[in-house]
């Protein structure tokens, strides 16, 4: 059963990311986006990470999956010009595509013929036994990496503040500004000036 | 049974989709920013999965640190975009030149 689910999520996951690249709508290819990480939140829930399972499908098909979504139906884009360059690219694409996948086959085989040594775990992040996922991944999150943690806040705090600060637009009001203080500290002298100009010779200001 | 090597496949074969992605759709920085989070989708898959066969926790917490960064980095490619199209009215970003960089 487990083999059997393991098959199917890996197939699905594979097949939704090649879809997502290659769709020529990208609000197909975000929905099949959406797919994938599903799949690959099963993948995670199989080897017993459940926690970070639902955080991905919280995370990315609650939010960015929407923020993308958002995008894609705000812009008025002509899709059919943008896949004008599409095989163009095509060849320099799959040849670097092919060429990484040999590098990585490579390694796998290497491991698999027993050159490549994994490494051990030190056993201070060991699961507890008896204890949830959940729990095991809290005690290490407010433990170990508790600053790990903050910086991961603070990352998502100058995330948040660039986002709306590049996108938010001043309003302007139709009859212009109106800056009170600005008016009120204006005086007689500084607004007026009084000159005598030279017949026939124009005011130099 | 599934070992670790399963695992590893997977997620290199959605890896090199990822920069497949990027290398096809040279034009459209949407489905850029997609073949991206593929990318880091298929990292976190390969840490979790260490994580889980090597009994080793670690792997599970740096993936979510992953995954904040890629909601960052999608949140502020967006932004970023939405900027773009509000100043040139398109998103083919194979000739942005503007900064003379």
């Amino acid at each position: 059963m487990t083999v059997f689910a393991f098959y199917m999520f890996a197939a699905f996951v594979i097949a939704s990311g090649a879809m997502t690249i290659l769709s020529r709508n990208p609000v197909h290819s975000v929905l099949w986006l959406i797919l994938a990480f599903f799949n690959a939140a099963g993948l995670m829930v199989l080897v017993g990470a459940e926690f970070l399972a639902m955080l991905l499908i919280v995370v990315y098909v609650g939010a960015v999956a929407v923020l993308f979504l958002f995008v894609v139906m705000m812009l008025n884009i002509d899709f059919a010009e943008m896949r004008a360059g599409f095989m163009k690219n095509a060849p320099l694409g799959l040849a670097v595509a092919v060429i990484l996948l040999a590098e990585l086959v490579l390694g796998i085989g290497a491991y698999r013929a027993g050159r490549l040594e994994l490494g051990t775990p030190t056993g201070d992040a060991a699961p507890i036994a008896g204890a949830s996922n959940i729990e095991n991944i809290g005690a290490l999150l407010y433990g170990k990496y508790v600053f790990l943690f903050e910086a991961a806040g603070i990352i998502l705090l100058v995330a948040m503040i660039g986002a709306i600060v590049l996108t938010h637009r001043e309003r302007r009001a139709t009859r212009g500004h109106q800056n009170i203080a600005k008016q009120n500290a204006r005086r007689p002298d500084e607004a007026t000036v009084n000159v005598k100009p030279e017949y026939g010779q124009g005011v130099e200001l | 049974m599934i070992g670790i090597e399963h695992y590893v496949v997977v997620s290199s074969i959605l890896f090199v989709m990822g920069v497949l992605g990027i290398f096809l759709n040279r034009k459209n920085i949407i489905v850029i920013l997609m073949a991206i989070e593929l990318i880091l989708l298929a990292v976190n898959i390969n840490l979790v999965a260490f994580s889980a066969f090597l009994g080793d926790l670690t792997g599970q917490v740096f993936a979510m640190f992953v995954l904040t960064v890629a909601a960052a980095e999608a949140a502020i490619g967006l932004a970023i975009l939405v900027v773009y199209f509000r100043n040139r009215g398109t998103i083919a970003v194979d000739d942005v030149n503007r900064m003379k960089g």
